[in-house]
């Protein structure tokens, strides 16, 4: 391999590194993301069971006499 | 689909410009930077150019779904510009024997549009999110595409031409033919590519900004 195919390789290796990085960073934001969906959605579950669950009867005060 | 095309017809291009072009009569077998390094340069500009249109358009409608799109273009300029730098400081390595020249007014212009653009997202996160945010970025990108006809005619116009110059009106330093059809294919790879990174960018940061919404009202 001569000296200026080894640069000319180089050059297009860099870009392909560099698309591959972009591609590796993106799928651990992608699972980032799922998981922060995922905690919302529980979050959501949460708060719908607490506003289903019936509310309890508030004590009556005895009246005096 | 986009990063199908985008794949096929760089893989196409790639594989023209190793196996079916022909050597360039003075540069030889390095001229074969050109195909992937032009490309990308000009993708970088198409992308800063992409910037300042939607930032023109934020500050026409004042709509702030464009602020994200501008700030998506230059992100995406930002790293086509990373990867002009780099291929272009190796064909210069291979071709003049240094991987830098500071006597070069258009790599120099380069660096300072790229330093220009880089220092975008210092003003933008020294600043907190909402509408004077979106304008200042707005103004911001669209100052650059100033520095962009500088940069490219600044090719044409220096004093040393160490810098190769394509397209010109002079028949015998074009390019012929089958590079002209593999300079073709390579660059409308690379538009797919940042078209195809810029749709999925854009999509990542709108999800985000939407769970981050969604945390505040559930919170």
């Amino acid at each position: 391999m001569t000296s200026a195919e080894k640069y000319v390789t180089a050059a297009y290796l860099v870009v392909l590194a560099v698309v591959l990085a972009y591609i590796v960073i993106y799928a651990f934001k992608l699972s980032r993301l799922e998981r922060e969906v995922a905690e919302l959605a529980e979050l959501a579950r949460r708060r719908r069971e607490t506003q289903s669950e019936p509310e309890p009867e508030p004590e009556r005060e005895e009246v005096a006499g | 689909m986009l990063a199908a095309a985008a794949a096929g017809l760089l893989l196409l291009g790639i594989s023209l410009a190793f196996y079916w072009v022909p050597d360039a009569p003075i540069e030889g077998f390095r001229q074969r930077i050109f195909y992937i390094h032009v490309p990308i340069a000009l993708t970088a500009y198409a992308c800063f150019f992409w910037a300042a249109w939607k930032a023109l358009r934020l500050l026409w409608t004042r709509d702030q779904r464009y602020d994200l799109e501008s700030y998506t273009a230059v992100h995406m300029g930002v790293i086509f510009g990373i990867l002009t730098l780099v291929t272009g400081s190796i064909w210069a390595r291979t071709s003049w024997g240094v991987w830098w020249t500071w006597s070069e007014r258009q790599l120099v212009l380069f660096l300072v549009l790229f330093l220009f653009y880089s220092a975008y997202f210092m003003l933008r996160f020294s600043v907190d999110p909402g509408p004077r945010r979106a304008n200042m970025s707005a103004v911001y990108a669209l100052f650059g595409v100033v520095l962009i006809p500088v940069s490219f005619l600044a090719i044409r116009l220096a004093d040393e031409l160490i810098h190769p110059v394509v397209f010109t009106r002079d028949v015998n330093s074009n390019l012929v033919g089958s590079q002209l059809l593999t300079f073709g294919i390579c660059f409308a790879g690379m538009l797919a590519l940042a078209a195809s990174l810029y749709t999925n960018e854009l999509t990542g940061k709108r999800l985000d900004e939407r769970l981050s919404e969604l945390r505040e009202a559930l919170s």
